[in-house]
C-alpha cells in the first residue's frame, strides 16, 4: 500500500438509454444504423446520470465503505446547492464523509480524480466515489449540438485492491474565450469553430501531452490506450495522428454513437480503456478546457468491472420518435401542463421524507419482517409501534404487480407508464415506469430501479425513483 | 350489535337538482334546490322549525357548513361537515341515522354538494406537491386492477365497454341526469384513452350538483309520509392503501367487502343476489363497477363477464345496477354522489322511477367506492 497504489479500485459508465438521431435534428427521417447521441430523457440530468454511474461503479461493494464522493459537472441542476451531496443520499451512503463538487470546466473531472487520489495518499486505506456527468444544452439545431452528448462515469479510488494506480499527471492553464456559458446563458456560447479547435484544442492537448513525455521519458508509443477528448471526431484524428499515436491506441470517441459528454468524455474512454487492457498496461487521459490535464494510469491484476461495460449501454438504446419530444424534455416547447408549474414539493416535506424519497429507504418490521415503504410508524400486518429498521430498496430487483397507462400526465412522448411494483423483499412501491414504451409491460415483468426527476415544480428539480424494465446483463439490445 | 340500526330510522324526503354543468349556478343555488325538493317531498313546511341537525357532504367546499346553513337560513343548531373520499355522501347519511338512532335529534336534513367545475379543469387536477404518488389521478388509481383481473379471468374492455352503454342508455331516462345519450360497445372502446384501459366512456361524468334526504324517527317517519322508506344498515370501511398494502391481490377491493360484511349483517342479507332488487354502485370507473357486483357478492368472483354479457345488471335484467345512469351519466359531484344514490332509490322503492322503474322492489343498495380507493360506504334501504 505504497504512495503510488493509490488509484481506480472500480469503475462504473451510464449511458442514458434514449438516443437523438441526428437526422430528426434538421427535420430528416433517421435510417438504420445512422448517427444519432445520446441524450438524457427528460427525466435525467446530471445528477441523476451520476446516480446511474455510481450504481453501476458501485453495485454490490460495500457502501458503508466509501468514505468520500466528489461530483464533478459543468451541468449540474443547481446553480448553488452541492449535487454530490444529493448523489450521496440517492446512493444511501454514509453521512460522516466529504462531498464536494467541482465544476465549471471541462475539466472539473480531472480535478475530482486527481484530488480523490490525494486525499486517498492523505489518508491510506480510505476510498473516495468519483462521479462526473454533464448534460450540456446547445442551441437548438446548431452543428454545436450534432456533437455533444450526455453520459456519467463513476470510479471508486482507493489504494487496496487497485485495478489501475496513478503514475502520473501533467496539467497546463490557458484562458481562452472558445466555449463557455454564462452566469444568464440557457445554453453553452462558441466562438468560431477553426478558432477553437486551433488556438483552443489542438495547441492546449499538444502543450500537455509533449510536457507528459518530457516530464516522465515516455513517447506516444509507450501508452497501451488514449482517452482522448475531443470537441468532434475530425479533431480527435487530427490530433492523435499530430501526437503520434496509432489508430488502435486511440479508444474510439463514439461519435455519432454518444456524443461529446464534457466533463465525462475522458473519463467514459477511460472506462472503455479499463475494459480493454491488460496489467501492465499503461493508459492515458487527457482532458481539456482552459488548458489541458492528462493523468496516466497503470493497469495492476486487480478487476473490479462493473457488471455492464460500456458496449451494453451502447445496444441498449431507444430513439427518439421527434425532435420535438426531444425539444419538449429541455421544456423548449410549450405544454398545457408544465411539469415546471406549480408551487412544488414543500422543503419541509422534502427534509422529511429524504430518506424514503431519494434514499429510497424501506422500513422492515423486526417483529414479522413485513418491509413498508414508505416509511411509517404502525406496521401493516403486526400493529407493531415504531419497530422498524431501515432497508435500501434502490439495489434489489422486483417485478410489475399491476399497471396502467397515463394520457394524462405531461411527459414528453405519451403514455406515462404507472403502477405497483413488489421488491424482492416484499415491498410495494408505486411508481411510474421509465425507458420502457407500454407495448414491453406486463404483469410479474421483472425491474430495477433508476432514480429520477420527477418533475420540476417550484422551478427546482425534484427526484424519485422509477421502474425500468430489467434487461439482462450480456445487453439484449433493447431496440 | 351489529343490527342495532336496522329500522330504527327512515327516509321521508328526498330531492336532488339537475347535475351537470351548472355554470349558471352557485352551490347555494344546487343547495337550496336539492334541499327544498327534500323539504316538499316530506311535507315539510317550517324547516327552521322542523329540522333538528344538518350534515354536509362536501368533498371540495369553498366555506364549509356555513355554506349549507347560510344557503337554507338554518341556524342555532348542529350543522357538521363530513368528508370520506368519495363515500362523502353515504358518511354523512349514516352520521344522521346514527344521531337519529340514538336520540340526539328527531329530524336531521343530510345535504351533499360539489361544484367541481368552478376548477376551470375538465379533467382531474394535476397536483406536484409531491414526488412520490404521481399521477395520482383517479383513473390511474382505479385501473390498478384491470391488468391483473383481465389476465386472471379473461376479461377484457369489452366487458367494461358493455357498463359503459348500459349507464349511458339508464341516464337517457332519468330526467335530472348529465348526460342524455345512447353511446354503442364500438365508440367506447374507440374514444380517447384516459388511463389504459380507461377510454373517456370509461370515466364517470365529473359534474356539479347536490343531494338532500331528510331522516327520521321510526315513530315520526309516517307523521311526514305513508310510504316512508327504512335504513336497513348504512356503513363505512376503510382499508390499507392498495398502492402499498403489502397483501392487496388487485383482484378485489377491500373496503367494499368489510363494508358489505357489515351492513348485510345490519340488514339481515345472507344472499345479496335474492333479497337485493336493485342497487346503485360507484361507476367512477368501469372497472370499479365490474369488481362491485362481485365485491358486493352478487355473483362470484371472476364472473363478472359472463353475467355483463348476459344482462344481469340491466335495467330489465335480473339485479338492476345504475337505474339512473350511475355516476357514468347522471354525473359524480363527489360529496352529492351518495345522497343522489338514496335519492334514487327512494324513487324506486316508492314507485316513482317512471321509465326507470324496477317492478315491484323492496330492498335497494347504494354503494360508494373512494380514495386510492380505500373507503366505502354502503346503505341498504326497504319499503313495506
Amino acid at each position: 500500500m505504497s504512495d503510488s497504489a493509490a488509484g481506480i479500485v472500480a469503475w462504473g459508465a451510464y449511458i442514458p438509454a434514449t438516443r437523438l438521431p441526428l437526422a430528426l435534428i434538421h427535420g430528416g427521417r433517421p435510417d438504420g444504423g445512422a448517427a444519432e447521441k445520446a441524450v438524457a430523457a427528460f427525466d435525467e440530468d446530471a445528477i441523476t446520470l451520476g446516480v446511474a454511474a455510481a450504481m453501476e461503479c458501485l453495485g454490490q461493494l460495500p457502501r458503508e465503505r466509501v468514505d468520500g464522493l466528489y461530483f464533478a459537472s459543468t451541468s449540474s441542476p443547481f446553480r448553488e446547492k452541492q449535487a454530490a451531496a444529493f448523489v450521496a443520499k440517492a446512493l444511501d451512503l454514509r453521512t460522516d464523509i466529504n462531498t464536494q463538487d467541482f465544476g465549471g470546466s471541462l475539466r472539473a473531472s480531472a480535478g475530482a480524480m486527481l484530488a480523490a487520489v490525494n486525499a486517498v495518499r492523505a489518508t491510506p486505506g480510505t476510498q473516495i466515489l468519483v462521479v462526473v456527468a454533464d448534460t450540456r444544452l446547445a442551441p437548438p439545431r446548431t452543428p454545436l449540438e450534432a456533437n455533444l452528448g450526455d453520459a456519467a462515469v463513476a470510479l471508486l479510488i482507493g489504494d487496496v485492491n487497485v485495478a489501475a494506480s496513478l503514475a502520473a499527471s501533467c496539467a497546463i492553464t490557458d484562458e481562452i474565450f472558445d466555449i463557455w456559458r454564462g452566469e444568464h446563458d440557457d445554453y453553452l456560447r462558441a466562438w468560431e469553430d477553426r478558432f477553437n479547435v486551433l488556438h483552443g484544442y489542438t495547441e492546449n492537448i499538444r502543450a500537455v501531452c509533449e510536457r507528459l513525455f518530457a516530464q516522465t521519458g515516455t513517447t506516444a508509443a509507450d501508452y497501451a490506450r488514449v482517452a482522448l477528448y475531443a470537441p468532434d471526431a475530425r479533431s480527435h484524428a487530427s490530433v492523435g495522428r499530430q501526437l503520434g499515436f496509432a489508430s488502435g491506441q486511440l479508444e474510439n470517441p463514439l461519435f455519432g454513437r454518444v456524443g461529446n459528454c464534457g466533463t465525462a468524455f475522458a473519463p467514459l474512454l477511460l472506462v472503455a480503456a479499463l475494459e480493454a487492457s491488460r496489467a501492465g498496461d499503461r493508459l492515458l487521459a487527457v482532458f481539456y478546457g482552459d488548458g489541458a490535464e492528462a493523468l496516466v494510469f497503470e493497469r495492476q491484476s486487480a478487476t473490479c468491472a462493473p457488471a455492464r461495460d460500456i458496449s451494453w449501454h451502447l445496444q441498449r438504446a431507444r430513439p427518439l420518435r421527434s425532435y420535438e419530444s426531444f425539444l419538449q424534455s429541455r421544456h423548449l416547447n410549450a405544454v398545457e401542463h408544465d411539469p415546471r408549474g406549480g408551487e412544488g414539493v414543500p422543503a419541509t416535506v422534502h427534509y422529511r421524507e429524504r430518506n424514503s424519497d431519494i434514499g429510497f429507504l424501506g422500513m422492515r418490521c423486526i417483529h414479522c419482517d413485513t418491509v413498508h415503504f414508505p416509511a411509517c410508524r404502525v406496521c401493516y400486518r403486526c400493529h407493531a409501534k415504531d419497530a422498524f429498521e431501515p432497508v435500501r430498496l434502490s439495489d434489489r430487483p422486483g417485478r410489475v404487480l399491476s399497471y396502467s397507462f397515463d394520457y394524462f400526465f405531461p411527459t414528453p412522448e405519451p403514455p406515462l407508464i404507472v403502477g405497483v411494483c413488489e421488491v424482492d423483499n416484499g415491498a410495494r412501491v408505486y411508481l411510474q415506469m421509465t425507458d420502457a414504451s407500454a407495448d414491453e409491460v406486463r404483469l410479474d415483468l421483472p425491474v430495477e430501479f433508476v432514480f429520477r426527476r420527477i418533475h420540476e415544480a417550484g422551478n427546482r428539480p425534484n427526484y424519485f425513483w422509477k421502474s425500468r424494465p430489467l434487461l439482462a446483463a450480456s445487453g439484449e439490445d433493447a431496440r | 350489535m351489529s343490527d342495532s340500526l336496522r329500522d330504527k330510522t327512515a327516509i321521508v324526503g328526498v330531492g336532488c337538482c339537475k347535475f351537470g354543468e351548472n355554470w349558471h349556478q352557485s352551490p347555494e343555488d344546487m343547495i337550496v334546490e336539492a334541499a327544498f325538493e327534500a323539504y316538499a317531498d316530506a311535507g315539510i313546511n317550517e324547516p327552521q322549525k322542523q329540522i333538528d341537525a344538518v350534515f354536509c357532504g362536501s368533498v371540495y367546499p369553498s366555506r364549509g357548513t356555513a355554506e349549507v346553513a347560510e344557503a337554507l337560513k338554518l341556524f342555532d343548531r348542529p350543522v357538521s361537515l363530513v368528508q370520506n373520499y368519495c363515500a362523502t355522501g353515504t358518511d354523512a347519511f349514516r352520521y344522521a341515522v346514527a344521531t337519529v338512532a340514538a336520540g340526539m335529534h328527531d329530524t336531521v336534513l343530510v345535504v351533499g354538494f360539489d361544484k367541481p367545475k368552478d376548477r376551470g379543469v375538465s379533467g382531474p387536477s394535476i397536483h406536484m406537491n409531491t414526488a412520490r404518488g404521481l399521477p395520482m389521478t383517479p383513473a390511474g388509481w382505479f385501473s390498478l386492477c384491470c391488468a391483473r383481473y383481465f389476465e386472471t379471468f379473461g376479461a377484457g374492455r369489452e366487458d367494461l365497454a358493455r357498463i359503459a352503454v348500459k349507464n349511458h342508455h339508464n341516464g337517457t331516462l332519468a330526467p335530472k341526469s348529465m348526460l342524455k345519450r345512447e353511446i354503442t360497445v364500438e365508440e367506447a372502446l374507440n374514444a380517447r384513452m384516459i388511463s389504459w384501459p380507461f377510454t373517456l366512456y370509461d370515466c364517470a361524468a365529473q359534474s356539479d350538483g347536490a343531494a338532500a334526504a331528510i331522516v327520521t324517527r321510526r315513530e315520526l317517519a309516517r307523521s311526514f309520509r305513508q310510504d316512508p322508506v327504512w335504513v336497513r344498515g348504512v356503513s363505512i370501511a376503510l382499508s390499507a392503501n392498495p398502492q402499498t398494502d403489502p397483501d392487496f391481490d388487485f383482484l378485489a377491493w377491500k373496503p367494499t367487502l368489510a363494508a358489505a360484511r357489515d351492513v348485510y349483517a345490519q340488514a339481515g342479507i345472507t344472499n345479496p343476489m335474492q333479497q337485493i332488487d336493485l342497487a346503485q354502485v360507484h361507476d367512477c370507473f368501469t372497472m370499479t363497477e365490474l369488481l362491485t357486483y362481485e365485491d358486493l357478492g352478487f355473483i362470484d368472483k371472476g364472473a363478472a363477464s359472463e353475467h355483463i354479457v348476459a344482462g344481469t345488471f340491466a335495467l330489465d335484467g335480473e339485479l338492476p345496477v345504475n337505474t339512473d345512469g350511475g355516476l357514468k351519466s347522471f354525473g359524480h359531484p363527489t360529496g352529492a354522489t351518495g345522497v343522489r344514490m338514496l335519492y334514487e332509490n327512494v324513487l324506486q322503492l316508492q314507485g316513482r322511477a317512471e321509465g326507470r322503474q324496477v317492478r315491484g322492489a323492496t330492498t335497494a343498495l347504494s354503494h360508494n367506492l373512494g380514495g386510492a380507493p380505500q373507503t366505502c360506504g354502503l346503505a341498504i334501504l326497504g319499503i313495506d
